[in-house]
């Protein structure tokens, strides 16, 4: 069972935050072709830098709490999830704290100042 | 390049992609500030479970403290290496704020966020009495427009 351990750890990051998507109405999952257009730039680069890693020695993974399924550059499946598992929950929690404090983020629709766009 | 320079050199891209070349400009507002102290408290857990059950597996050569996982001190913060921070910090921040320039260009920007469902609604309505200023009338509104300006002295 010890190779579904970083399994479980994305498991956990996922369980963690997507009721934030009902719960907290996120609607990240309802938006999820712009989550990927964000998330995928971001994938690719930290694909480089942890298969130039892997090649210079910075780190290594378990074999025995890993799957085992390498993709090239000796990367384990669950790195490369990792990397779309984290982003998600971080895009959940930037708009699970925008729903619940009604902060503003930067893409909404700009009104003129002292405009009441929400009265 | 060790770990700690590329991890150095991701922070400052990071901190340029949000600033300058997106002008998302989320390290400037406070719902980024709230939302990345949840971030960090939860990746030092599944990270602090990560490296100190070493499942990844670091070189002493690459990083400021040693192979050795510890709780707290030669170069670790739950057990694991503070350069993860900087690695943790590439990865959310650059999503964040692409996700947030594509909304400003008008890709999905909406359904917006918010309000928040039963019981979760009764933090808003808090929120709204008690630390929104008194600006905001309390109703189940989603997020309040963007003005110009905004956000800069958020």
């Amino acid at each position: 069972m010890s190779r579904f351990a970083y399994c479980g750890v994305l498991a956990f990051i996922v369980v963690g935050s997507v009721w934030l998507e009902v719960g907290m109405r996120t609607r990240v999952v309802a938006r999820w072709r712009r989550f990927l257009l964000a998330v995928t730039p971001v994938v690719a680069t930290m694909v480089v830098w942890d298969v130039y890693a892997i090649s210079r020695g910075h780190w290594s993974f378990s074999p025995t709490q890993t799957l085992g399924a390498l993709l090239p550059g000796r990367l384990p499946v669950e790195e490369l999830l990792f990397f779309v598992v984290v982003p998600f929950a971080a895009v959940l929690t930037l708009e699970g704290v925008r729903s619940v404090t009604g902060w503003t983020v930067g893409d909404e629709p700009v009104v003129e100042a002292g405009e009441r766009g929400d009265a | 390049m060790t770990y700690t320079q590329i991890g150095l050199a991701g922070v400052i891209g990071t901190v340029l992609l949000d600033l300058v070349v997106l002008r998302t400009c989320l390290l400037r507002r406070r719902v980024f500030w709230a939302a990345y102290a949840i971030v960090v408290f939860f990746q030092l857990l599944t990270n602090g479970v990560l490296t100190g059950l070493r499942i990844v597996r670091y070189a002493d050569s690459a990083i400021i403290g040693t192979s050795t996982p510890t709780f707290l001190g030669s170069g670790r913060i739950a057990w694991a290496p503070v350069e993860d921070l900087m690695f943790g910090f590439t990865l959310v921040v650059s999503t964040m704020a692409l996700w947030v320039w594509w909304g400003r260009r008008g890709v999905q920007a909406t359904p917006s966020a918010g309000p928040p469902r039963p019981p979760f609604l009764a933090l808003r309505r808090w929120f709204d009495s008690h630390a929104a200023g008194g600006s905001r009338p309390p109703g189940p509104e989603g997020s309040a427009p963007r003005r110009k300006g905004d956000g800069q002295a958020a």
